[in-house]
């Protein structure tokens, strides 16, 4: 017994230094181009900041929503989400993502394993092919943790763990591809400059399956189900504005002007989105709230991603506005409908990306153009970007999400869930 | 042996004569006047109140609160609740204090409910009645 165990180890540990062997060794076509150390130092650091958006801001920002006895298993979706997803990337995620394209739908197999991926620059850039492929899979983290916040409070945590690999792997790294990898939305001129259908449709959207697959939670529109913490969902909401620097302004792939047009568009989107949702909720309720305040500024970064390179700063002005208003509305119709997701990914993500993705097709003005730049046939390409991400994820996600309950069962059961997730699937408390 | 000891021991500490009578005075109060109605207290000559921090509701009811356009309705509104054990001729001039210190003149102020009080015991010197007051 303990000798079989033994060798199995050794056989791993050979086959990793086998595979590590062929990496470093493997030569890329081409001559590579120079390595620019400005670019590199701040993809480097943007990569570094796209992390602190997953871990620790959104795990806060979600933490902070739910009741007491679900905080720690909110934040430990969040937390085993990035570790999980980003050893997936390195194994198979990114070669589907960003190996030679096949078809225009899918990337080869060629990187398996970062096979292949050094310290020679990445074609079109001055950065190394490793720093591209780490930031490209804090994107991969960030994307599946978004989708949390719909199933929250009620998830069974194997399910979850199968979930988030299956979603990966069979939504995320085509649609990666298709946009940005060399496929066909990216070939027919989409424009998505930081992910707002890759990351924010892709992940807004996929939670409204999970929230209708999944059902109410137990309790739902009965009981009281305030959120626990606010300062909590603050400080997340801070963290989430200084990572989203990385996320958009890095996207620019060097350390450039369109880095700065990003940056801009990031910071004044964000402020004009905090401000709307506000005035929005003030007007409707009477009483203007820090909760609203929060997530009208990430309804605004949300928006503003997929056309952060290309946008004048009035634009992402308006932009922003336009966020805050429109999502708070879509959270005012989520509770008219019913349908519980619980932290708003749907409202939030899904509304704001695919008004972003839209809203870039019509202001983009700096190195590409949109409608009101002259530029019709962009807009149509937009709508064409934003619909079919929607049909794949919607359709992708509820095949997913079958076979992860037959397999084994998506709820935990009534019991679990008014014990809570901490003490049901953790066997441990947050607050003692 | 011990046994007869010990119960003795206890029957002598625990001896409890009716003193004089006094009275159980409860009162809710909005959480904001505590500290005004303990100083109210103590400068009438009040030595000590066990305070609880409460929730509940009267004719006040409950407030609304709303999260990102979701309405609750928060039935039972926090209160303090204050305990003290009186001589019977203090009652007036408790009441009066407390009464006075609590109130705002506002719904929600709260409430004073009396009740007799049959004994009290000071743990430390098994002294009985008002003398353990």
């Amino acid at each position: 017994m303990k000798h079989s165990t033994f060798s199995l180890m050794w056989l791993v540990v050979v086959i990793l230094c086998v595979l590590c062997g062929t990496a470093t060794g493997w030569a890329q076509d081409g001559t590579p181009g120079a390595i620019d150390t400005g670019d590199t130092a701040w993809i480097l650091v943007s990569s570094a900041f796209v992390l602190c958006m997953t871990l620790p801001g959104l795990a806060l920002f979600y933490g902070g929503l739910v009741r007491s006895k679900n905080i720690l298993g909110t934040l430990a979706h969040t937390a085993v989400i990035l570790c999980l997803i980003s050893i997936v990337w390195v194994l198979l995620g990114y070669s589907l993502a960003f190996g030679t394209d096949v078809g225009g739908v899918i990337g080869s197999l060629e990187f398996l394993g970062l096979m292949g991926v050094g310290q020679d620059a990445f074609p079109g850039t001055g950065i190394p092919h490793l720093v591209f492929m780490v930031f490209q899979l804090m994107f991969a983290a960030i994307t599946v943790a978004l989708i949390t916040g719909s199933f929250a409070e009620r998830m069974k945590f194997t399910a979850l763990l199968l979930f988030a690999v299956l979603w990966s792997v069979l939504i995320y790294s085509p649609l990666a591809h298709w946009v940005w990898g060399g496929g066909w939305l990216g070939e027919m001129g989409a424009l998505d400059f930081a992910g707002g259908a890759v990351v924010h449709i892709s992940s807004g959207f996929a939670a409204l399956v999970c929230a209708l697959v999944l059902g109410q939670r137990k309790g739902y529109g009965v009981e009281s189900m305030l959120p626990h913490n606010l300062p909590m969902t603050v400080l997340g909401t801070g963290l989430l504005w200084f990572g989203w620097f990385g996320f958009n302004a890095g996207s620019a792939l060097g350390a450039n002007g369109g880095a700065a047009t990003a940056f801009v568009a990031t910071h004044v989107a964000a402020c004009a989105g905090g401000l709307s949702w506000m005035v929005a909720e003030w007007v409707k309720t009477g009483k203007p709230t820090m909760l609203g305040i929060a997530s009208g500024i990430i309804a605004g970064l949300a928006t503003v991603t997929p056309g952060a390179g290309f946008l004048s700063p009035l634009s992402a002005l308006l932009i922003g506005l336009v966020a805050g208003v429109l999502c708070y509305a879509a959270v005012v119709l989520k509770i008219r409908l019913g349908y519980d997701d619980s932290l708003d990914v749907v409202a939030i993500h899904g509304v704001g990306g695919f008004t972003g993705i839209l809203a870039t097709g019509l202001f983009a003005s700096v190195g590409a153009q949109g409608l009101f730049f002259g530029n019709p046939g962009q807009f149509v390409i937009q709508v064409v970007l934003a619909v079919s991400t929607l049909v794949f994820v919607v359709i992708g996600t509820y095949v997913i999400l079958k076979v992860v309950d037959a397999m084994v069962g998506l709820r935990i059961s009534p019991e679990e869930e008014e014990t809570g997730l901490d003490l049901s699937q953790h066997s441990e408390r947050a607050y003692s | 042996m011990s046994d007869t000891g010990r119960s003795r021991v206890s029957a002598d500490i625990f001896n409890l004569e009716r003193g004089k009578p006094m009275k159980l005075v409860k009162a809710i109060i909005k959480p904001f006047k505590l500290d005004e109605v303990k100083d109210a207290l103590t400068e009438i000559g009040i030595q000590g109140m066990t305070v609880t921090e409460v929730k509940g509701f009267g004719r006040q009811k409950g407030h609304k609160e709303t999260y990102r356009g979701t309405e609750y309705q928060i039935d039972f509104v926090p209160k303090v609740e204050i305990e003290l054990a009186i001589a019977d001729e203090l009652e007036g001039k408790v009441i009066e204090t407390l009464g006075k210190a609590a109130k705002t003149g506002s719904i929600g102020d709260g409430k004073i409910f009396i009740s007799d009080l049959n004994s009290v015991i000071r743990i430390r010197t098994g002294e009985t009645g008002d003398g353990a007051l």
